[in-house]
């Protein structure tokens, strides 16, 4: 008889009646071939592996994260509050230790998703992971928290969402920006002053094979992950860097990401990307699935796969180690970096526009965050889009010291409202979230 | 005009046997089951009940037996083998449910696809094997099979000259999960012989009492299925004892509300939900003995608790069940007690040793330091105190089953029963008690003691039917049906429930159903746009529908008279 070696809990929700559009890559039968498979193969009679069934979030488990303009109505369809349920399902399960690990198999993603949020991004509209463990920290006092992005797309939204915050790890590891949308996840962007090394990115070159990813594992993530010592390893489970994806340019396997998964060793994995929803989807979740439960998962190979023909160059692999020799450099010159950055400075500000691909809506973003030697600084962001909204943003952090409490409760109180339609605040120290109008 | 119809409940203690008619109940017997000699004891059921009644005044009889239920629990399985064959995923030697399990060569993938092909030479050595070691009866079961049977029926086709009978997996359920089509084939196999004895002699003793009336099981999923078939599907008889239970109380539920079942027995009680009068199936099938297999059944929930379940005391506490260590003190057990003997010093039940009852729940008193009354009424509140507690986690774990739609997501269907029905001995005396620390309306079912041998009765066929289409590929298949026929690209969902409600009709006819009894169910309809390099190529479409456990339409007439 199987047993798992871990207690495993599964929220599975394939949202099989929701759809960006009925051709879209994000479409009803993204997952169809996934639970034939996963059903097929028993894992769900397996001791040890348990289906939990998802939850709903509540609108503060949204307003801990994101500013949805001009409302959460206008963000999200009931189907993105099911799925960011699914993974709050997991989380709580995973605290109360009802379950050792948990994977979230849900749509619709959302790794692309960032603070602010006017409206879909790369088939995003709420950040799942981000939304999950905000409501883990608020009810279970969790503090430090590691997120290890494994799509191929640079998770550019949870990167947005814990650019500030030196208490949450990101990690991403994708296919080389310049090659693939976003088109961000440079070694470069490494978090703000007071988090500066918080955020690591490793971009890899097209064609990277099982063994580029596992180099990245073992002599990045797993060294990083020793000495940033989280209460929480979460992994954002995209899966388009399998070879047969249609919308990416990577050569892993599921063989790959089951190898990765036992190493990396999540507590928590959310399901993201992943479009090629015959030919690696079924044999990716599976391998993943008996990676995190501690079973053999040595058998699970998809029909078209070849070890010797995925393999990647030579000038591959060199690219990558030069890589990964960066971003390392960034994490151990981390506290150097920040105290550079802080000095002689009370603010920083950043300007730059986002791009909603999904909804079409351009936006531009002025952001001030108030450098803190105590915390890491209350921040505001005033955002404007073509939609014709314009919002003040501002953003308490849950350990902030009093002195920025302070301050951003003063922005909020004294913000001019003939300017901005809505003034919102995340108090994260209260758990609370206000908006104040004209009228 | 044949209109009787003959009920008859094979149970571990005690046999059940009806005969119902229009005037409702016509006789009844219960008669001690003689596991060494079950066929006399069905024979002797029979004689009672028929005895001043003529054979051509008799429709039909329908069976639950426990005869498969016993040989699996027992482990008294048939020799049987296995040949399977799996391909990638999760290793098939986690899998092995026998010593003679075979696995070759050969891989279907999730589509249907054809990834490795069979190895005959390897099939018919395996088959060797099994046949040097006498084994006569053979399961086949490949992954996938239910999407493509090819490789199943390919085994099947070599190996079938060489045993007495071959079981093929995707024949038995038309659903996914390998490891239960293993374990479903398997238990076919393994049951056939003793299924296969069973209807030899029931057939030629009817006949030498001229008897000729069809003869009908019941399956665990509280439908009846012609007793001719089941020698093809042995496996269907296995768990027809909760089902009758719940079948029983069926024609006693409001048509309109949630309701509870407790069948409360000497060992057991075991609980089902209703809901608008019709029982819920266990979404996967019959889990018995560590095997979960492909078997539809009602979903029931057994727990150790009932009238002879040991009662001692731990300290403050006092303990019931889960085990039974025999009869009440009351009718002749050596101590320990039980609740039946609490029940006797409570004044509730009459009838046995009311002393020696008293005895054994001095026993507990003592140790508990109250009276003996006490002492009874504190094992008695707590008895009924546990079945309540289960029967709420039984819903809890109903609406804790996950859904994979937003639309079934938000309708969020929680079932809440506000009511509850009792069958079996001691139900009647539970009864005021239950209903008096409760929010339920608690009602006894009219004959409780024998209202398994009635739900057995007037169960209606069943059955379910899984249909795939595919319009890209032109195909609609039922692969559990032998059906595959070609459709056009305009082929619907609309087309395919229709197509496999015909099947399904077709099916149930073929098992011995009443075309007045067809009261079907859409179980399951999905469609999907297929979206290959950015371009709709077709619809993939699922459709599983079923005859729904209900009772014969002629039922109302015999329950009207039931209930008085
Ligand atoms: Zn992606
Ligand atoms: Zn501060």
């Amino acid at each position: 008889m199987l047993k798992a070696k871990h207690k495993t809990g599964l929220v599975f929700f394939p949202a099989f009646d929701w759809a960006i559009s009925p051709t879209h890559p994000e479409r009803e039968e993204r997952l169809l071939y996934t639970r034939d498979q996963i059903v097929e193969e028993g894992l769900l009679d397996i001791d040890g592996i348990v289906e939990l069934k998802a939850g709903v979030i509540d609108p503060i488990d949204v307003q801990r994260v994101h500013f949805c303009v001009p409302d959460i109505g206008s963000i999200m369809t009931e189907s993105h509050f099911i799925s960011a349920g699914g993974a709050k399902t997991v989380g709580c399960a995973v605290m109360e230790k009802k379950i050792e690990k948990g994977f979230a198999l849900v749509r619709p993603p959302g790794h692309h998703s960032m603070r602010v949020a006017h409206g879909g991004r790369g088939f995003c509209n709420v950040n799942n992971e981000a939304i999950m463990i905000e409501q883990l920290r608020a009810a279970y006092g969790i503090d430090r928290v590691a997120i290890v992005d494994t799509d191929c797309h640079h998770g550019d939204g949870t990167q947005d969402i814990y650019w500030h915050d030196p208490d949450t790890l990101c990690i991403s590891i994708h296919q080389d920006g310049r090659t693939l949308y976003p088109g961000s996840g440079f070694v470069d962007e490494f978090g703000g002053p007071t988090a500066a090394g918080a955020t690591l990115n490793i971009p890899l070159p097209p064609y990277t094979s099982e063994e580029g990813f596992l180099y990245v594992v073992n002599n990045v993530v797993l060294p990083v992950l020793e000495e940033f010592k989280p209460d929480l390893i979460v992994n954002s489970a995209g899966q388009d860097n399998h070879f047969t994806d249609p919308l990416t340019n990577m050569n892993f396997s599921a063989q790959g990401y089951a190898d990765l998964t036992r190493l990396l060793n999540p507590d928590i994995a959310v399901l993201e990307g992943g479009y090629s929803i015959e030919g690696a989807l079924p044999y990716v979740n599976l391998g993943l699935i008996l990676a995190m439960a501690g079973i053999d998962y040595s058998n699970v190979k998809e029909p078209d796969y070849d070890f010797e023909r995925l393999r990647q160059s030579a000038e591959v692999t060199g690219a990558i180690k030069k890589i990964c020799g960066e971003v390392m450099d960034v994490w151990n010159n981390r506290h150097a970096i920040r105290k550079q950055m802080c000095s002689n400075q009370d603010t920083a500000e950043r300007r730059r526009n986002v791009f909603y691909d999904t909804a079409g809506i351009n936006e531009f973003q002025h952001e001030t965050l108030n450098i803190c030697s105590k915390c890491g600084g209350v921040l505001k962001i005033d955002s404007s889009a073509d939609t014709g909204s314009h919002i003040l943003a501002i953003h308490i952090p849950k350990k902030a010291c009093d002195k920025c409490k302070k301050t951003g409760r003063q922005w909020y109180e004294t913000a001019d409202t003939g300017r901005y339609e809505m003034i919102m605040m995340q108090d994260r120290p209260e758990d609370r979230f206000l908006v104040r109008t004209a009228s | 005009m044949a209109s009787m119809i003959i009920g008859l409940d094979v149970g571990g203690t005690h046999t059940d046997v009806i005969l119902a008619g229009e005037n409702g109940l016509v006789n009844r017997a219960k008669v001690l089951t003689d596991t060494s000699d079950l066929f006399g004891t069905i024979l002797t059921g029979l004689d009672r009940i028929t005895a001043d009644v003529r054979p051509e005044d008799i429709s039909h009889a329908v069976l639950s037996t426990t005869l498969t239920t016993n040989a699996i629990v027992t482990n008294n399985l048939h020799r049987a083998g296995m040949i399977v064959c799996a391909g990638p995923g999760i290793s098939v030697d986690a899998f092995k449910i026998c010593d003679d399990f075979h696995v070759v060569d050969g891989a279907i993938d999730h589509s249907g696809r054809e990834i490795k092909g069979l190895n005959e030479g390897q099939i018919r050595a395996a088959a060797s094997q099994l046949q040097e070691k006498g084994i006569d009866c053979v399961g086949v079961a490949c992954k996938f099979s239910t999407r493509n049977p090819a490789h199943e029926l390919k085994i099947a086709e070599i190996i079938s000259p060489m045993f007495e009978r071959v079981f093929i997996g995707h024949r038995i359920s038309g659903n996914f999960n390998f490891p239960r089509r293993i374990a479903t084939t398997f238990l076919n196999a393994s049951v056939y012989p003793v299924h296969k004895a069973f209807f030899n002699a029931v057939q030629s003793s009817l006949v030498k009492r001229g008897l000729t009336m069809p003869i009908y099981i019941l399956k665990a999923d509280g439908g009846t299925m012609d007793f001719k078939t089941s020698i093809d599907f042995p496996g269907q008889s296995i768990l027809s004892g909760p089902a009758a239970s719940v079948m029983g109380s069926v024609p006693f539920a409001d048509t309109d509300a949630e309701t509870l079942v407790l069948d409360i027995g000497g060992t057991t009680t075991d609980m089902a939900v209703l809901v608008n009068g019709v029982p819920l199936l266990a979404p996967e099938g019959i889990e018995l003995n560590g095997y979960k297999t492909l078997i539809r059944a009602l979903k029931t929930m057994s727990v150790g608790l009932g009238g002879d379940s040991f009662v001692r005391v731990d300290g403050e506490n006092i303990i019931i069940g889960p085990e039974r260590r025999g009869p009440a003190m009351a009718y002749g057990g050596d101590a320990p007690t039980t609740p039946t003997d609490a029940l006797f010093v409570l004044g509730k039940a009459a009838g046995g040793d009311k002393d020696a009852a008293a005895r054994g729940i001095n026993g507990i008193a003592e140790k508990l330091g109250v009276s003996v009354t006490a002492a009874a009424y504190r094992v008695f509140d707590q008895t009924c105190r546990q079945i309540l507690e289960n029967a709420r986690q039984m819903v809890d774990m109903i609406n804790s089953r996950p859904v994979y739609t937003v639309r079934e997501a938000l309708k969020g269907r929680r079932i809440n029963p506000d009511r509850l029905l009792m069958l079996g001995g001691p139900a009647p005396y539970f009864a005021d008690h239950i209903q008096s620390i409760s929010d339920y309306k608690v009602k006894t079912v009219p004959h409780w003691d024998v209202a398994n041998a009635i739900g057995t009765a007037l169960s209606r066929t069943t059955c379910e039917v899984t249909l795939f289409a595919d319009t890209s590929k032109r195909v609609a298949t039922a692969p559990a049906e032998r059906f595959s026929e070609s459709i056009g690209s305009g082929f619907d969902l609309r087309a395919a429930t229709d197509m496999a409600l015909t099947l399904l009709k077709d099916k149930a006819l073929s098992q011995g159903a009443d075309v007045k009894d067809l009261e079907t169910d859409l179980l399951e309809s999905l469609a999907f746009n297929q979206v290959r390099n950015f371009h709709l190529v077709g619809k993939t479409i699922r459709v599983r529908v079923q005859v729904r456990p209900g009772l014969v339409h002629n039922h109302e007439a015999i329950v009207r008279h039931l209930e008085r």
